[in-house]
Formats: C-alpha cells, sequence, structure tokens
C-alpha cells in the first residue's frame, strides 16, 4: 500500500495492530487481553524464567526429531510413489486422507501408545508434518521432464546418479514441502504438548490458565508464533534460492 | 484485375477527409519508457487502418487509449467529434487472449456485452444468434469456449464486439493467438465482414503481410519512443480472388516497401 | 514474508485427487480395495502380534463401532460434535468470503486484514482454544469459535487470491463493454474467483473438523472427543479406535463429497479456457 507515497509494507499493518492490541488491553475493553506492552514485559521476564528455557529446549529438540524423521521417511516414500506406479496407487489414497484428516483425533493414540512423554510429541510431529512432505515430493518427482532422465541415461548415468538427478529436479517442490510440513510440524508440537499437558510448552499453558497468568499466556503465544513465523520465513528465503533454475525448468 | 497502386500519404495530416476517430498529440511513457510520443491520427470512417510497427513500438497502447482501457499522460481522443476518455458505446474491442467467460456458452459471451447493458435475454439472444451466424459459427451457441479451437474463440470475440453495434471496432492483434491455416481464413472472412458491415476497423498487428492484405491504411509506428513513421495507403482491389491477392506484384512490393522501412528497427 | 500461499494451494487436496483418478485409470475401484484390505490386514495382524497393549485389531474395532453405533452412544457423540462444526464452518464461510473478497478488492483492507490472517494461518492458533474455554465457558460457543479460528484463516487467504489473482483480461473486457463496478465484481471477479474461493472452503471444512475435536480433547467433556477421553480411561481401547477411526473417515467423506461437488459445478472452467 501507499501512504503519502511512500511504499508502506504488507506486514507493517502488524504493528497497528500492536496499536490496537494496546490499547483495547488498557482500556480493559477484553477479557484476559493485556496491554501488549505488559505481555512484551512479560516476554523479557519469561525467556529468563529456567521453566521457559528447559520447556524450550524439550519442545525444539522434539520438534527437530519429529521433523528429521519426517523428512528422512517422507522424500524418499515421495520419490517412491513418484517413479512405482504401484507404490502410488497402494499408499496414495493413504497419504491424501492423513494428509486432511483431523490427526489432532489421533494424538490420544500416541498419547497410550507412546506414554505421557517426549517420544508422543516427536510422533505428533512426525504425523502432521509427513504427509505434505510425501505429497509435495511426489508431485516434483511426476513432474520432472522425462527428457531430462532420458538424457540421463543416454549419457549412461547410473542408477545411483538417477536418483541424484530426480533428488536435484524435484527439490523446489520438495522444498515447498518441507515448508509446509514445518508449518504443520509446529501445529503438531502445540497441539500434542497441548494435549499431553506436562511436557514443554504445553505444560507452561497450562499453569499460565490455570493460575490466570495471561500476560505470560500472551506472551508464550507471540513467541510460538515467532517462532512459527521464522521457520517459515527461512525457509522460503531457501525456496527462493532454488527457483532460479526451477523457473528455468518450464 | 485493377492495377493496385500505392500512395503514400504525408504523416502530417489531415488531409480533407471523413475521420471518426481523431487522435492528438498523445503521450504515454510507463516509467521511464516513453512508449508514445505526441501522436496525432485521424482514422476514416468506414475504411480498415491498421497500426503496424515492430514490438514495443506502443500500438496496442494506443489502441487501449482510444479504448479509452489507458489513461494517456497527455493529448486527447475524440471519436464522432466528441472526446472520450473511457470506454464507450460507439467503440467496440476484440482482445487478443479473446477474453472469453470461461464459464460461459458462446451464446451467453457473444450476448455479454449486451448483458451489461441490462437488455432483455429474448432480445440479446436474438442479436448474439445472429452475429454467431455471421461469423460462422451457427451450431456452436451452446459450447463452452475450451471446446473451440483458437480461431472459433476469436470469431467468438469478434461477434461480441459486431453485436454491441458499434461504430468503431478496434482489433489488437487479433489473430496472434491463432494458428495459420485459421489466420488467413479468418482475414478473408475479415475483408468480406467490412464490406457487409459498414463500419470503422482500427487493427494492430505485427505482421506486415497481413496488414497489406486487408487494410485501407497503414499506420507505421517506429519503436522507442512509438512515432507515427509513416502512411500508406495500398490500393488493392479486394473483390477478387482471395488467392490472386497474395500473388500480386503490388501487394508484395507494398511488402517490400514495408519491410525495407521497418528493417532498421529489428535488432 | 509478504507472499500469500496457502497449504491448499500447494499441491496438496487439489491436485492429489485428480492426479490419483489419472493413475488409477487401469482399475480404479480394484486397486483402492486392495489397498484397503491391505491396510485393513497390516492393522489386523498388527493387532494380534500385538504391537502395544493397547492396539486393538482390526476386527476388534470394527465390531466395537458397529456397537457403539447399535447402542446409540456414537450417533449421539456426532449430533453434540456435528453442531458447532457445522455452525462454525458456516459462519466462516460467510464470514472469510466476505473478508477475503473485501481485502482482494480494497487495497488498505488488504494492507490491514491480510497480514493477520497469513500470521493465523503459520502460526498454531490451537493455542488460543483453552483461551477461548476460559472466556466462553465449555458449551457450544466455545466449539464454534475453535472451530472458526481454525477454519477462517485458510477461507479468508484463498478467497483473496482468488479474488486477487483474478483474470485482468476479463476485467479489461468487461470495462471495454461498459460494465460499471458492481459488474465487474458480480460478473466477472466472483465467477472467476468460485472456484479456488470453493477449495478454499473445503480446506475450511478440514481445518473445522481439526477445531472441533481439539476443542473437544482438550476443554469440552461432550461430544466424540469426550467418547475418544472416556474409553481411553477406562482403557476400552477397541471403542476408543473405532471412534477415532470414524471421525476421520467422515471428515475424509465430507472432503471427497466436497470434491465431487466441485468438480460437477465447476467443470466448464477446470478444463481452462
Amino acid at each position: 500500500m501507499n501512504l503519502f507515497g511512500y511504499r508502506v509494507p504488507m506486514m507493517a499493518s502488524l504493528l497497528v495492530w500492536c496499536v490496537i492490541w494496546e490499547i483495547v488491553g488498557r482500556l480493559d475493553l477484553m477479557l484476559m487481553l493485556p496491554p501488549f506492552t505488559e505481555v512484551l514485559q512479560a516476554a523479557v521476564g519469561l525467556v529468563q524464567t529456567a521453566s521457559w528455557q528447559s520447556a524450550t529446549v524439550t519442545t525444539l529438540r522434539a520438534f527437530v526429531m519429529g521433523m528429521a524423521l519426517s523428512i528422512v521417511v517422507g522424500v524418499p516414500l515421495g520419490i517412491l510413489m513418484g517413479r512405482v506406479k504401484l507404490a502410488d496407487e497402494l499408499l496414495g489414497m493413504w497419504v491424501s486422507i492423513f494428509s486432511s484428516a483431523p490427526l489432532s483425533a489421533l494424538v490420544p493414540v500416541l498419547m497410550i501408545l507412546f506414554g505421557f512423554g517426549e517420544k508422543t510429541i516427536v510422533a505428533a510431529v512426525f504425523l502432521f508434518a509427513i504427509w505434505i512432505i510425501v505429497l509435495d515430493t511426489r508431485a516434483g518427482v511426476r513432474h520432472i521432464s522425462p527428457s531430462l532422465l532420458e538424457m540421463a541415461r543416454s549419457y549412461g548415468a547410473s542408477k545411483w546418479a538417477l536418483y541424484r538427478i530426480i533428488l536435484w529436479a524435484a527439490l523446489p517442490e520438495i522444498l515447498a514441502g518441507i515448508r509446509l510440513g514445518l508449518i504443520r510440524g509446529v501445529k503438531g508440537v502445540v497441539i500434542g504438548q497441548l494435549l499431553v499437558a506436562i511436557v514443554g510448552y504445553g505444560a507452561l499453558f497450562e499453569t499460565f490458565s490455570r493460575n490466570f497468568r495471561m500476560a505470560d499466556f500472551w506472551a508464550l503465544t507471540i513467541i510460538l508464533f515467532a517462532f512459527a513465523l521464522l521457520i517459515a520465513e527461512l525457509i522460503e528465503r531457501l525456496e527462493a534460492k532454488v527457483e532460479f533454475y526451477a523457473g528455468a525448468r518450464q | 484485375m485493377r492495377n493496385a497502386t500505392l500512395r503514400k500519404v504525408p504523416t502530417e495530416q489531415p488531409a480533407m477527409m471523413d475521420s471518426i476517430v481523431e487522435v492528438r498529440g498523445i503521450s504515454k511513457s510507463y516509467g521511464n519508457v516513453e512508449a508514445l510520443r505526441s501522436i496525432d491520427l485521424d482514422f476514416p470512417r468506414g475504411k480498415l487502418t491498421s497500426l503496424l510497427g515492430p514490438s514495443g513500438c506502443g500500438k496496442t497502447t494506443l489502441l487501449k487509449i482510444i479504448a479509452g482501457l489507458i489513461e494517456p499522460d497527455g493529448g486527447k481522443v475524440s471519436v464522432n467529434g466528441r472526446e472520450v476518455s473511457k470506454p464507450g458505446p460507439e467503440r467496440a474491442f476484440v482482445f487478443q487472449d479473446f477474453a472469453l467467460l470461461p464459464w460461459a456458452t458462446v451464446l451467453r459471451n457473444v450476448a455479454f456485452g449486451l448483458e451489461l447493458r441490462g437488455r432483455p435475454v429474448a432480445e440479446r439472444e436474438k442479436v448474439a444468434r445472429h452475429y454467431i451466424a455471421e461469423v460462422g459459427l451457427s451450431g456452436f451457441e451452446d459450447k463452452y469456449p475450451h471446446e473451440l479451437s483458437g480461431g472459433m474463440r476469436q470469431r467468438v470475440g469478434l461477434a461480441r464486439a459486431l453485436s454491441v453495434d458499434a461504430d468503431v471496432l478496434l482489433l489488437d492483434e487479433p489473430f496472434s493467438a491463432v494458428d495459420e491455416q485459421n489466420r488467413r481464413k479468418f482475414q478473408e472472412d475479415l475483408i468480406r465482414l467490412r464490406t457487409n458491415q459498414n463500419k470503422t476497423f482500427i487493427f494492430v498487428t505485427h505482421s506486415i503481410e497481413e496488414a497489406v492484405y486487408i487494410s485501407d491504411r497503414i499506420v507505421l509506428l517506429s519503436p522507442r519512443p512509438g512515432r507515427v513513421s509513416q502512411i500508406i495507403e495500398p490500393e488493392i482491389d479486394r473483390s477478387v480472388d482471395p488467392d490472386r491477392i497474395h500473388r500480386d506484384k503490388h501487394y508484395l512490393d507494398t511488402v517490400e516497401e514495408i519491410w525495407q522501412g521497418l528493417k532498421q528497427y529489428v535488432d | 514474508m509478504a507472499s500469500v500461499r496457502t497449504e491448499g494451494e500447494a499441491l496438496g487436496l487439489a491436485t492429489i485427487g485428480r492426479g490419483e483418478a489419472r493413475s488409477w485409470e487401469n482399475n480404479p475401484t480394484l486397486l483402492r480395495l486392495v489397498s484397503v484390505i491391505l491396510f485393513a490386514g497390516i492393522w489386523q495382524i498388527a493387532g494380534m502380534i500385538p504391537v502395544s497393549f493397547a492396539f486393538p485389531t482390526f476386527f476388534e474395532t470394527v465390531t466395537a463401532l458397529v456397537s457403539m453405533i447399535a447402542d446409540g452412544s456414537l450417533p449421539k457423540a456426532y449430533l453434540s460434535t456435528l453442531q458447532p462444526l457445522l455452525l462454525g464452518v458456516i459462519l466462516s464461510a460467510f464470514l472469510g468470503v466476505g473478508i477475503g473478497t473485501l481485502c482482494g478488492l480494497w487495497r488498505p483492507g488488504e494492507w490491514l486484514m491480510i497480514p493477520i490472517f497469513i500470521v493465523l494461518q503459520a502460526a498454531p492458533v490451537a493455542a488460543f482454544i483453552p483461551m477461548v474455554t476460559f472466556i466462553y465457558g465449555i458449551g457450544m460457543t466455545a466449539k464454534t469459535l475453535a472451530v472458526m479460528i481454525l477454519a477462517l484463516p485458510v477461507i479468508v487467504l484463498n478467497t483473496y487470491k482468488a479474488v486477487r489473482n483474478v483474470n485482468v483480461s476479463l476485467i479489461a473486457m468487461c470495462k471495454s463493454f461498459l460494465g460499471t463496478r458492481w459488474q465487474i465484481v458480480s460478473k466477472i471477479i466472483l465467477p472467476d474467483a468460485s472456484p479456488v474461493i470453493f477449495a478454499g472452503l473445503r480446506l475450511g471444512v478440514a481445518a473445522g473438523f481439526v477445531g472441533v475435536v481439539l476443542a473437544e480433547l482438550l476443554i469440552t467433556p461432550t461430544g466424540i472427543g469426550d467418547l475418544i477421553t472416556y474409553h481411553r480411561s477406562r482403557a476400552n481401547y477397541a471403542e476408543m479406535y473405532a471412534t477415532i477411526a470414524s471421525i476421520i473417515a467422515l471428515s475424509t467423506l465430507t472432503l471427497v463429497a466436497l470434491q465431487w461437488v466441485e468438480s460437477r459445478v465447476f467443470r466448464p472452467e477446470k478444463r481452462g479456457a
């Protein structure tokens, strides 16, 4: 948008919303909404507490492990489905079902299978993130132009080299899948922890809301949101880097 | 066959003639790129005038300014003696990419101009059917655009423009997305239509052959900035067999001469 | 960050359906059947080993499902789950399409609103659900709001993108044939945007299912969520699995039905023009 001749970036409007938040909080217009500045102060205080630090470590560890697992399993599965018709036919239906199903309903199952601990959170992240990675990888492999593979074969590429070409050629879609997987993974970690309620941020949320520590609650929410956006932004940067040849492929 | 002669008209106009569209001092820039610099042109009533030039000479921009779709930085356009700055009922546009509603049938697409004017359904469909027949698409009224070839889609676009009964038809490279065979057929039909309809056509093209083949008058534009470099009136008798025109010496000479003039602008 | 990409667009739901249909040309029904039987078979075997004390076999689960339907506990739970879901989805649809259209047409609205929805789309908004219960109690309102929190962003963003990326050539055409501002919106922009808007609604429904289940698991001891929690606490694992499978199946069937409607209603333009 342009304002007085200057281009104002779109995300700048979030500052406007922060001001509105501050006003609404100060006037006490909404229940459980402390002023924004108070929330910021709480955030500063919160990050210095040992409980936040250990919760963050737990959450991050579960998140990273779950994501790593879903990438390590999801990308090869996607390539398999993109290359082997039978695998695609047998698995495709289930992958697309799970990619849009209310997976939160499965978290209680994870809780009884893996216990009320970190393993359940890792499994939740994995379960939330993997399907979109598989789908996008599969789509990416499907979109590779056949002439590229014929070229590789005609120059006598080995099977190993062929799959390396496939991996690189499908990279833009794979990265897009991973970015969406990360966003879903963050949701998975939060939903998992909220439901388990005694691990990491879930436990903190539980404590804050039980004791009506609203500023802390909002501070934690903001930190979480910022983290989610940061991850999405980072991966988008990476995507922009591979896009220059992604565009050239068409 | 009558001898065709090539008449050059001085670019400083106007001679005494009945012009329906008058363009005066039109300029347009996009950022630092000067697309058009002070264009003065008259378009004679009932004739087909082509705007011809290499890409980047601003011919489509000029056409869209005449149509009222683009606002010029300076200058004015008059139609029937009245200054215009917006689209009006006396002008109808035929788009390069057809611009058909993909969710509407041929019939509704052709009647769309009348639909926007709030005409009753029965009336606008009657008019639409007439022009669908006129462009040779009878029997396709209930088809959707995706079921038609490029040439047929552009016929729909042409029928839509004809059905609003405008005095001036503005055609923006209408054949550029149509394959070669269909284009030839379409050009022949256009010549026929022009004799029947008694309308004024303003036609943008980058094809010299096409311009010479169909135009009464060719305006050559030079690029960067877009300016009128020459106006040519190829006097070719089009009542004869169309295939003979393509082999006519004067037709070929005109094409060659225009090419020699334009060559310098091609990198 | 300004780029707006929603999950649906990223090759997810919208394309996989059609891709599948094409690759299963040979004998789609048979292969689907084989796939289902294989899935059930693996489940059965895993339950018989068993991989865990809390892992019932496929047949135990099916039996539990039938008995829960017979004794009325499952239908009763669905009655209380589907009401807020339906209400929330309908409200989100109207609100979301409205806001999205407004933002697509009106620059200041876009500037002010879209970033909020981008943030809500990317962020784990599930964290708000406990908060919603605090404010609105554990009734219908809280559940409906939980559905809306999850469904609204994807509907708004899809609508906004569809309206924003409308075919400019069609708008120029409408202008040149003297279309008014309102005609441009009603006869060009909304019809042209409708397939993407509908796809957004479908994603909104999927998100709504997540929202209502989550709300019931987290806060309100009613409906499907309560049934899951109850059977887990009683260690009736077959019943618990059956409930979960039923909600996943219901959401899948709903989405498939919506996709079918989508391909029916928007058939002519899906093939492009």
